[in-house]
């Protein structure tokens, strides 16, 4: 096969995409109005698949702050940590961030999908075992791909199979990396961590736990699951992201463990990625003030996605097993998902389509993301936008996961 | 029959869903090329053989099986690890 064969089915299957409409995994964005509202083709849409939770990404503060770091340390760092040297937001926003979870070690890294990246590669090598759960995010997987470690699954949110797994290892238990997510990205569904939790505890391996849906939306102070169950001193590692509740780009993992702030001299994504550019650090910063002093949106998020969540259970819709700000709508059929987001695309509102592999068990679905920012009005322009298009579009609703 | 024919025979009855009609599978089958399994099916298919034999069977190795021989081979493997 010559080397860019491979590349023909993939035009093949964006083709037949292309044809049912809008090709849906390349709509523009001309302006963006606000955190729930842009124009595309020159219309007003509403966003309801931006994971901008708590909509942050235009408050003033954060906005200002960005801003202000632009003008005071330039538009990018044009280097890594390691060559270029750190920038004083960079240190900043790891104390901070380490002391809004209460812990000792903080390393950020420029994206999410690299701070899994980064983590699991150094964390794990020849000799050593990783268990991860089914469902977990591709950039767990692709984490898991860069390490000599043996990688293992076990069945989504199954802690009668991740104890199975573990007895199986015997002695190599100890030298075990647990990762699950505390909210699983595609359905919305939580990880049974307390269960885990005490599975890792008694057979003395370590856990990682991505709390990249959770941060600002769970626990007292929105610090994710862990604080929720009350489990964060079992947690080894958390690893988190500053592209969904805190409206920017970035990742960053905290630890008790002293090893933490020696990961910095190993780990490839991080020694090899340019830092994060100072405005992503200043408006990080002042968005993870806001989440610490304003629990209110955090009340208003789960409101908002209760209501639409109960809306489309109301509609009979088939959905994610439990209300979270992320909303699956799932389908039996490719075609059917693809029509339904386009009929939801013409009546003025985004969401996410994902198709198979993307999507656990072979699902197809829509993925709406709920955000604080979302006024009532647009949660009711939402659900009657769903409720137009089921009337219009003959459906066959999967069954309930 | 030895150990090896037992786990090549519950192979084939957990692949024989996937073969083309009027397909014999054999130990030199292949399971992308031959039984059209993409990735996502592999996956799964890698969780029912965990459970069928009792064994935890790390990711690492798929790049390794091409061949319904060279899955067993693996499986009686990690039988005897495990």
């Amino acid at each position: 096969m010559a080397l860019l064969e491979k590349f023909r089915r993939v035009d093949e299957a964006r083709q037949a995409l292309a044809r049912t409409g809008t090709d849906p995994f390349r709509v523009t964005f001309e302006r963006v109005l606000s955190p729930t509202e842009a124009v595309v083709n020159g219309r007003r849409m509403i966003l309801a698949g931006t994971n901008n939770y708590l909509g942050l990404t235009f408050d003033p503060e954060c906005v200002e702050a960005a801003a202000k770091a632009v003008r005071e340390f330039g538009t990018g760092t044009t280097g890594s940590r390691m060559a270029n040297g750190s920038f004083n937001g960079h240190l900043l926003l790891e104390r901070e961030l380490a002391d809004f979870y209460g812990r000792r070690w903080c390393v950020v890294f420029s994206t999410g999908y690299l701070a899994n990246l980064g983590m699991i590669s150094v964390l794990t090598g020849p000799g050593d075992v990783i268990l991860i759960d089914t469902d977990c995010h591709a950039s767990i997987y692709d984490g898991c791909r860069m390490t000599a470690a043996e990688v293992i699954r076990f069945r989504h949110n199954d802690v009668g199979d991740l104890d199975k797994r573990l007895k199986r290892l015997g002695e190599r238990r100890v030298n075990t990396l647990i990762i699950a997510e505390s909210v699983y990205s595609m359905l919305g569904d939580l990880a049974p961590l307390a269960e885990i939790v005490a599975l890792k505890r008694k057979h003395g391996a370590f856990l990682l736990l991505d709390e990249a849906h959770s941060l600002g939306l769970l626990g007292a102070r929105g610090r994710g699951l862990s604080e929720e169950v009350g489990v964060e001193d079992e947690v080894d590692f958390i690893v988190g992201t500053f592209s969904k509740s805190l409206g920017a780009t970035g990742g960053f993992c905290v630890s008790d463990h002293d090893e933490m702030e020696l990961t910095r001299y190993a780990s490839r994504p991080y020694i090899f990625s340019a830092s994060p550019c100072p405005s992503v650090i200043a408006s990080t910063r002042a968005a993870l003030r806001i989440l610490h002093s304003r629990p209110e949106l955090r009340a208003q998020l789960w409101s908002s996605a209760r209501g639409l969540y109960g809306r489309l259970r109301d509609m009979e819709f088939s959905l994610g097993p439990e209300p979270s700000p992320i909303i699956a709508v799932l389908f039996d059929r490719t075609e059917e998902v693809i029509a339904f987001w386009n009929g939801l695309f013409e009546r003025g509102v985004y969401v996410n389509m994902i198709l198979p592999p993307a999507a656990p068990n072979g699902a197809s679905l829509l993925r709406c993301s709920v955000s604080t920012a979302h006024t009532p009005d647009q949660i009711q322009q939402i659900a009657e936008a769903f409720a137009s298009v089921k009337a219009s579009v003959p459906s066959s609703p999967a069954a309930d996961v | 029959m030895g150990r090896y024919d037992d786990t090549l025979l519950i192979l084939y009855e957990i692949l024989r869903p996937y073969a083309q009609d009027g397909q014999i599978l054999s130990e030199s089958t292949e399971l992308i090329k031959d039984l059209d399994l993409d990735s996502m099916k592999v996956m799964q298919l890698l969780l029912e053989i965990e459970e069928r034999f009792d064994i935890s069977i790390p990711l690492n190795i798929v790049a390794n099986v091409q061949t319904i021989r060279d899955f067993a081979r693996q499986i009686g493997q990690f039988v005897k690890q495990q």
